[in-house]
């Protein structure tokens, strides 16, 4: 009898306040809720996305005879078939080369955490440079598919208006697009500028933490929470990107 | 791999690092490639259709567990602050599934009142 009033006394004792309940600091705590927030966030976005895929008419023939038309929606991989540099046919390479150099950013981040758990701050300077460069080339990768995807190709595609004018248009914006309907490209640029956005308050941040590790704050006060805390948030970034790649490029 | 560190006041020595941790660091980062690869795989010799998708939804799940489990550290967490992070999540799941559901509902409406 006597253990169950210390065990509820104690129980008491953990969540009256100034105590850890959760056993993570309250900065790490808000942290996780602001992900379930933005994750809310990017779920109303991909539901909105999946809603319009399937509420318009698929592409049901051989996928080499593909072609773009606003009656359904495009064949993801008969759309995003460029990289720099080289003129070739290369379907969703390049959109793997993102994948592959966030995922990379990722693992370098947790490399950093893992080195300010050891206090090694020129690891996790080291660590942090490299998830900043891996973000940047993940933002240079998108603003180069983006101007890609906003240009066209030189085929373009035919548009018979209501009242019967046909035209050539050719690229993308947020009225047409070359591809299919409009909210293919609508989608697009709504869903990846969102999570673009993000990468790039992602990267900024990281590059205020890399400032203050290099400057010693945390090897003052003793403790590289901080670069975790911001590595929530980059794991979180890298995630929503996994789920867009195999939403919007792979379904 | 350790470095020895200048100590000023209270800051702490730097520890070496542990190979085992890096070790498993790098095997997940292993995993969610050869996941990312198979989904790519499959994206060009499959045909699209519902089996398809939930391939890559549950891909995707797979992929989910490992970043937030391992990469943020959230299975070592305590067993109140997982679930207030998973159970919103399941809802949200089943939303995005009800909504797919709803889509084809419009789509077929759609199709009967138009033509």
């Amino acid at each position: 009898m006597a253990t169950a009033v210390i065990d509820e006394k104690e129980n008491k004792a953990l969540w009256a306040g100034d105590a850890e309940p959760l056993k993570a600091s309250y900065g790490k705590l808000m942290m996780w809720f602001f992900l379930l927030s933005d994750a809310l966030s990017f779920s109303g976005l991909l539901i909105t996305y999946g809603f319009s895929r399937f509420s318009h008419e698929t592409y049901h023939g051989l996928i080499e005879n593909f072609k773009a038309s606003v009656a359904y929606w495009p064949v993801p991989e008969k759309v995003f078939t460029h990289i720099p540099f080289f003129h070739i046919n290369a379907p969703l390479v390049f959109v793997g080369l993102m994948t592959f150099i966030l995922i990379l950013s990722s693992v370098t981040m947790v490399l950093a955490v893992e080195a300010g758990h050891r206090n090694d701050k020129k690891d996790v300077q080291k660590w942090m440079l490299w998830t900043i460069l891996g973000g940047i080339a993940f933002l240079s990768c998108q603003a180069w598919e983006w101007t890609i995807f906003i240009q066209g190709t030189t085929e373009g595609m035919t548009v018979t208006d209501a009242d019967g004018t046909i035209r050539h248009i050719f690229g993308a914006n947020l009225i047409e697009n070359e591809y299919g309907p409009r909210l293919f490209a609508d989608l697009f640029f709504f869903i990846t500028g969102f999570h673009g956005t993000h990468v790039l308050s992602g990267v900024i941040i990281n590059i205020l933490v890399f400032y203050n590790v290099s400057y010693g704050t945390y090897e003052r006060i003793g403790s590289y929470e901080m670069v975790e805390k911001v590595g929530l948030y980059w794991h979180f970034v890298d995630l929503v990107w996994v789920f867009v790649f195999t939403f919007y490029y792979l379904v | 791999m350790g470095h020895a560190s200048h100590s000023t006041g209270h800051s702490s020595e730097v520890q070496p690092r542990d190979p085992a941790k890096v070790k498993q660091i790098l095997m997940v980062t292993l995993y969610l490639g050869v996941l990312t690869a198979i989904e790519f795989v499959l994206a060009f010799t499959m045909e699209r259709g519902i089996l398809l998708t939930t391939i890559f939804v549950l891909m995707t799940l797979v992929k989910t567990f490992y970043i937030v489990g391992e990469f943020m550290h959230l299975k070592y967490e305590v067993k109140i602050l997982k679930w207030a992070i998973i159970l919103p999540v399941m809802f949200i799941l089943w939303l995005i599934l009800s909504q797919l559901m709803e889509a084809n509902a419009v789509f077929i409406s759609r199709f009967e009142i138009f033509g």
